[in-house]
C-alpha cells in the first residue's frame, strides 16, 4: 500500500487528473456494494410470510345455515372473518346515510356483491389497532350504530360495517371474495 | 481516562503481574469500577439506580436463559410449556416469576435513574453521549419486554403483539407490507413467536454491549454529582472503591428486599389473568392494556381521535408516541441552562415536579378504560408532556435566576455539615 500511495501520481494520471487506480477502486467498492445488498436481500425477506402462510390464502363460506339478522365468525388468513345476512331493516338503515357525509365514504353497494346486498362480508378486525370487534355473536354488544363495536378503543361500524365514531380510520375491509353458488362463496 | 490522582493498579502477586502483562482485564476492572475510578464524594442514593439497572439485567439474563431451557417457542405448545415451567419443572415457579416480576423492577429502577439524570441535569455537556446511549438502551429494553411477553402466548400476548405491530400497519402505503413482514404473517402466529423468542434472546447481550458504551462515555468526564458543579480536586472524589461498591452494595440490599417481597407474596400482582388464558385469535380480551411500564406511552398514543387534515387520528398516535421517547435525544440541546443540578434552579425544580406528576398521570390513563373522562385527560397530560420539553423547558433556561452555586463539591459536603475547615478549600485540579 505505502508503495502505491508514494507513487507519482502524475505517472498513472491521464491528462483530467484521474488516476487509473481510481476506477479500481470505484469498481471494487460498488461490486462488494451490490454483492452486500444481494446477501441483504433474502436476509430480509426470509421474515416475510412463507409458503405455508402464504398457502391458507383463501377460504370458503358455506351461507345455506346464516339467517337474516345472524352473522358467522370464521377465518380467512388466520384473522377473523365475519359474515352477515342483513336484514330488510339494516340495508335500510345503511342506504339512509349520505355516504359522503362519511368517514371513509362508502355505500352498502360498493361493499357488497351485485344483487346480493344482504350478504356483508368483512374482516372482523378494527381498522385502529386490530382487535376483533363485538357484534357477530349472538347478544354481542352491536354499538350504536347497530353494526359492530370494538371493545379495545371504542370504534362503532354501522350495519354495513362504515367506521361511524371512534378512533377507527376506516371501514371494516371487504376481502375480495366470489359467490361460487348461491349459499356459498370464495374468499382471498 | 481518568483524573491523574486516581489511584494506579499495581498488582503484586506474580500471577496477577503476568495476567497483566498478557491482557489487562482485572486493570480494566480496577480502572472501571474499582479502587481506579475517582467518584465525586457527594452522590446520594439516587445515584444507586445505574448499579441497580446492571443488576436487574443479570437477574434477568440468568432466569431469562434457565426459562429458555424448558421453553417451546411453537405457537401450539408455547402456552403449555410455560405453564409446565411453572408446574412441574423443579423451582420453575421461582424462575418465571423472578423473570417477568424482574422486568417490572429493572423497569422501576430505570424509570428513576432518567429521572435522576433529568432533575441532576446529568444529560448536559459534556455527558450527553452518556444520556444518548442511555436512550438507546431504554429503546432496546422496550423491544425486549414486549417481545418477551409475547413468548408465554396468552390473550394478552397475542393481542398485544396484534395491537403493537399494528402500530406499524398506521404508516401510510409502506405499514401494512412493514407488518406482514414483522410478524411473518396476517396475524400473529407461528413465525412471529419464533422470531420473537430468538430477538429476545438476543437482545439482553446487545444491552450489556450498550451498557459498556455508556459506562465508557460516563467515565471519560467521570460522574456528575448532586451540586452539578465538576469535580475541581483530589479533594472533591472519592475511590469506587470501596466507598460506592458498599453504598451500592448497600442499595442493593434494600433493592432485594423490595423485590422478594414482591416476588414471594404477590407475584401476579403487575400481571393480567388475561394472559392465563391460551392465545385465541377469534377473541379479543374486553380490555386490552400492555404491562405497566408501557402505560404511559400508551395513554399519549391513545390520546389522538380526531384526524388532523389529511394525517388520521391513527397515524398521528403512532407518530405522537414514538416522538414522546425520541424526543428526549434532543434534550441535552433543548435545556440550554449552564446550571446542572435542580437543586440550584427554584423555577425548573417546581416544573419538575409537575412533570413527574404528569407522567404518573399519564401512567394511570393509559391502564384506564378508552373512555371518557379518561380519553381527554389524556390528551391534556400528553398535551403537557410535549410543552414542558418543547415550550417550559427552553423558556425556564433563558429566563430562571439560577441560585448561586457552591465553589466546588468539598464546599457544598462541609457546608451541609456545618464546618468551613479552610485546610480542606479546593485547590484546583493539576
Amino acid at each position: 500500500m505505502a508503495i502505491v500511495e508514494h507513487t507519482d501520481s502524475t505517472a498513472l494520471s491521464g491528462d483530467d487528473g484521474v488516476r487509473r487506480r481510481d476506477f479500481i477502486n470505484i469498481a471494487a467498492v460498488s461490486f462488494a456494494g451490490v454483492g452486500a445488498v444481494a446477501v441483504v436481500l433474502p436476509l430480509i425477506d426470509q421474515m416475510n410470510p412463507s409458503a405455508d402462510v402464504l398457502a391458507l390464502a383463501s377460504t370458503e363460506v358455506d351461507l345455506s345455515a346464516i339467517q337474516p339478522g345472524q352473522a358467522i365468525k370464521t377465518t380467512f388468513r388466520s384473522q377473523p372473518l365475519f359474515v352477515r345476512q342483513l336484514t330488510e331493516k339494516e340495508i335500510a338503515e345503511a342506504d339512509k346515510v349520505d355516504a359522503s357525509t362519511l368517514r371513509d365514504p362508502q355505500t352498502l353497494e360498493e361493499r357488497t356483491v351485485d344483487g346480493k346486498k344482504q350478504w356483508l362480508v368483512t374482516m372482523g378486525v378494527c381498522t385502529h389497532l386490530g382487535c376483533v370487534p363485538l357484534g357477530a355473536g349472538e347478544g354481542e354488544n352491536k354499538g350504536e350504530y347497530g353494526g359492530y363495536f370494538c371493545p379495545c378503543h371504542g370504534s362503532s361500524y354501522d350495519t354495513a360495517a362504515r367506521i361511524r365514531k371512534g378512533p377507527a380510520p376506516k371501514n371494516l375491509e371487504v376481502p375480495k371474495f366470489s359467490f361460487t353458488s348461491d349459499t356459498a362463496i370464495l374468499v382471498g | 481516562m481518568s483524573f491523574p490522582w486516581a489511584e494506579q493498579y499495581t498488582p503484586k502477586n506474580p500471577v496477577m503481574v503476568w495476567i497483566d502483562e498478557k491482557l489487562p482485564l482485572p486493570r480494566l476492572a480496577y480502572n472501571a469500577v474499582g479502587a481506579g475510578y475517582p467518584v465525586p464524594r457527594n452522590l446520594n442514593y439516587f445515584w444507586n439506580f445505574g448499579v441497580l439497572a446492571g443488576l436487574a439485567l443479570m437477574i434477568q439474563i440468568v432466569t431469562g436463559v434457565i426459562m429458555a431451557m424448558h421453553y417451546g417457542a411453537n405457537d401450539l405448545v408455547a402456552f403449555s410449556t410455560v405453564e409446565q415451567t411453572m408446574r412441574d419443572v423443579n423451582a420453575g415457579w421461582l424462575m418465571r416469576y423472578a423473570h417477568a416480576n424482574g422486568a417490572s423492577f429493572f423497569f422501576i429502577v430505570v424509570y428513576l435513574h432518567i429521572f435522576r439524570g433529568l432533575y441532576f441535569g446529568s444529560y448536559k455537556a459534556p455527558r450527553e453521549m452518556v444520556w444518548l446511549l442511555g436512550l438507546v438502551i431504554f429503546l432496546l429494553m422496550m423491544a425486549t419486554a414486549f417481545m418477551g411477553y409475547v413468548l408465554p402466548w396468552g390473550q394478552m400476548s397475542y393481542w398485544g403483539a396484534k395491537v403493537i405491530t399494528g402500530l406499524f400497519g398506521a404508516i401510510p402505503v409502506v405499514g401494512e407490507p412493514i407488518q406482514t413482514w414483522l410478524l411473518g404473517g396476517f396475524a400473529p402466529g407461528n413465525a412471529s413467536l419464533n422470531r420473537f423468542f430468538s430477538l429476545h434472546f438476543l437482545l439482553p447481550f446487545v444491552i450489556a454491549g450498550v451498557i459498556i458504551l455508556h459506562i465508557w462515555a460516563l467515565h471519560i468526564p467521570g460522574s456528575s454529582n448532586p451540586t452539578g458543579v465538576e469535580v475541581k480536586g483530589p479533594q472533591d472524589t472519592v475511590p469506587f472503591h470501596p466507598y460506592y461498591t458498599a453504598k451500592d452494595g448497600f442499595g442493593a440490599g434494600v433493592f432485594l428486599i423490595a423485590f422478594c417481597a414482591l416476588l414471594f407474596f404477590a407475584p401476579n400482582f403487575l400481571g393480567h389473568p388475561d394472559n392465563y388464558i391460551e392465545a385465541n385469535p377469534l377473541s379479543t380480551p374486553a380490555h386490552i392494556v400492555p404491562e405497566w411500564y408501557f402505560w404511559p406511552f400508551y395513554a399519549i398514543l391513545r390520546a389522538f381521535t380526531v384526524d388532523f387534515f389529511f394525517v388520521p387520528a391513527k397515524l398521528l398516535g403512532v407518530l405522537a408516541m414514538f416522538a414522546s421517547i425520541l424526543l428526549l435525544f434532543f434534550l441535552p440541546w433543548l435545556d440550554t441552562s449552564p446550571v446542572r443540578s435542580g437543586k440550584y434552579r427554584p423555577t425548573f425544580n417546581k416544573f419538575f415536579w409537575i412533570l413527574v406528576i404528569d407522567v404518573l398521570i399519564l401512567g394511570w390513563l393509559g391502564g384506564a378504560p378508552a373512555e371518557e373522562p379518561f380519553v381527554m385527560m389524556s390528551q391534556v397530560a400528553a398535551a403537557y408532556y410535549f410543552a414542558h420539553f418543547l415550550i417550559i423547558l427552553p423558556l425556564i433556561s433563558r429566563f430562571e435566576k439560577p441560585l448561586p452555586l457552591p465553589g466546588s463539591i468539598t464546599e457544598a459536603v462541609l457546608a451541609k455539615y456545618g464546618k468551613t475547615d479552610g485546610a480542606t478549600v479546593a485547590v484546583p485540579a493539576e
